[in-house]
């Protein structure tokens, strides 16, 4: 796909619909299309977070396991949502393991790639987390809601 | 509105006995059961509204109306064991005898929301009181421009009135989104809190014409109603119904006090924008 293609996908993304042109445009180069087929693991724990995951179809079940028991499934991620933090933090590193439920058509950004650009543009680098830092905020909400059990006494 | 059958209505502390007619299981510690007046006098009661049922010997609960309220000669109530009371109740079967005094308490304005989009936002146990409203507005679809119910449970084996959710899903006229808190492999629906849910569910609806119905943990109804509010839903169009110990049910002994207010009598169903200023406060 053209880098303009991949501009427009960007432009409509509830994350970066605000992102100037010129931004989208940086972004783009960093991106490529992905499918993924359903039930087929996207990541592993511990593997090299070197993507960002824009879903555009499909559903995503983010899991945690231990070899003492089977995983757990802790969030589904779906079309808009957007899989894989890891590649902004060190070490780089996916900290659960990603698994398409469905069919999955995904448009991934390069992290590395991603990285370099906001070192070399540090207004990108602003954007990028002016932007994606609300959307993590509110997935760290949901997460402490989680933990909290909610419904373990709940009333009737 | 409080709904006082004649019958009650002279002395509200004595209880009217009622004949279990069914029992049954819904999840693990929770039980439904079917009750109708040894007199086969009518029932009547308001989606929201709840009874004090008395376990003879043991003690009486505040437990809401789950059932249909256009069906005038049987309640339903749905029960979760969590003490002495509560765990009598779970264990009665059928034939066996249970006290009852109500409907106390307001109820689900759903009956003046007329062309508007109701949405429901349940979470856990919080669908057995909604499940009235619920049948209201599936009874009297055309009358509203939409039904959304949002559910949220802590894990599959946890989705109460599963069949029943399922089959509402299966209709064309509402949507149903339903979510837990975490899941095995194998679960092919959505994992994550309730409140994450609320934007998906109200992408394309006009906020202006929702009215929403919020139950379940007050933590939980709280991110709600912030999540709503975001969406563009006021709070003078957004219910919630709360929680407290009800000993009396009429506002006389106290137990229940929520500010100026007793749960028991002004609740358990209040607008928010009414409760607002009491609801975030860790002592009222």
């Amino acid at each position: 796909m053209q880098t303009h293609g991949f501009e427009e996908i960007l432009s409509r993304h509830p994350v970066f619909a605000g992102f100037d042109g010129d931004t989208l445009s940086l972004m783009a180069g960093c991106a490529r299309n992905e499918h993924v087929q359903a039930g087929a693991i996207v990541y592993f724990e511990g593997d090299p977070a070197d993507r960002m995951y824009l879903i555009r179809h499909g559903d995503v079940a983010v899991e945690i396991g231990t070899p003492e028991r089977n995983p757990i499934i802790v969030e589904t991620l779906h079309p808009d949502d957007i899989l894989g933090w890891s590649w902004m933090v060190p070490p780089y590193r996916h900290m659960s393991q990603a698994r398409a439920t469905t069919d999955l058509r995904v448009v991934s950004l390069d992290g590395a790639c991603l990285r370099r650009k906001c070192d070399d543009n540090p207004a990108l680098g602003y954007m990028m987390f002016k932007h994606l830092l609300p959307h993590m905020a509110q997935r760290v909400r949901a997460l402490r809601l989680q933990v909290l059990d909610l419904y373990g006494t709940a009333s009737s | 509105m409080t709904v006082q059958p004649a019958s009650l209505a002279a002395d509200p502390m004595v209880p009217r006995r009622f004949r279990v007619d069914r029992a049954w299981s819904e999840i693990d510690g929770v039980r439904s059961m079917e009750l109708r007046p040894l007199d086969s006098g009518p029932v009547a009661f308001e989606p929201g509204q709840f009874n004090m049922l008395y376990a003879f010997g043991v003690g009486e609960i505040a437990v809401s109306l789950s059932g249909d309220a256009a069906q005038r000669d049987r309640l339903v109530h749905t029960t979760r064991a969590v003490g002495e009371v509560s765990r009598a109740i779970t264990q009665l079967n059928e034939g066996d005898m249970v006290g009852v005094r109500g409907p106390f308490g307001t109820a689900w304005p759903i009956a003046r929301q007329t062309g508007r989009h109701a949405v429901f936002v349940a979470g856990g146990l919080g669908l057995a009181p909604l499940r009235p409203a619920i049948y209201h507005v599936l009874a009297n679809r055309a009358d509203f421009a939409g039904l959304t119910l949002i559910y949220g449970a802590r894990s599959p084996q946890d989705l109460l009135y599963a069949d029943e959710v399922a089959r509402w899903k299966s209709r064309f006229d509402v949507e149903i989104e339903v979510t837990v808190d975490h899941a095995a492999p194998g679960w092919t629906g959505r994992v994550g809190v309730v409140t994450t849910v609320i934007d998906r569910a109200l992408a394309g609806v006009d906020p202006a014409l929702v009215s929403a119905f919020l139950c379940g943990p007050e933590i939980m109804m709280r991110y709600g109603v912030m999540s709503l509010e975001a969406a563009g839903v006021g709070q003078d169009r957004i219910w919630v119904s709360l929680e407290r110990n009800m000993k009396c049910a009429i506002g006389f002994c106290g137990h229940c006090q929520f500010g100026p207010t007793f749960v028991c009598r002004d609740g358990p169903v209040y607008r928010h924008d009414q409760i607002a200023h009491l609801i975030n406060k860790s002592e009222v």
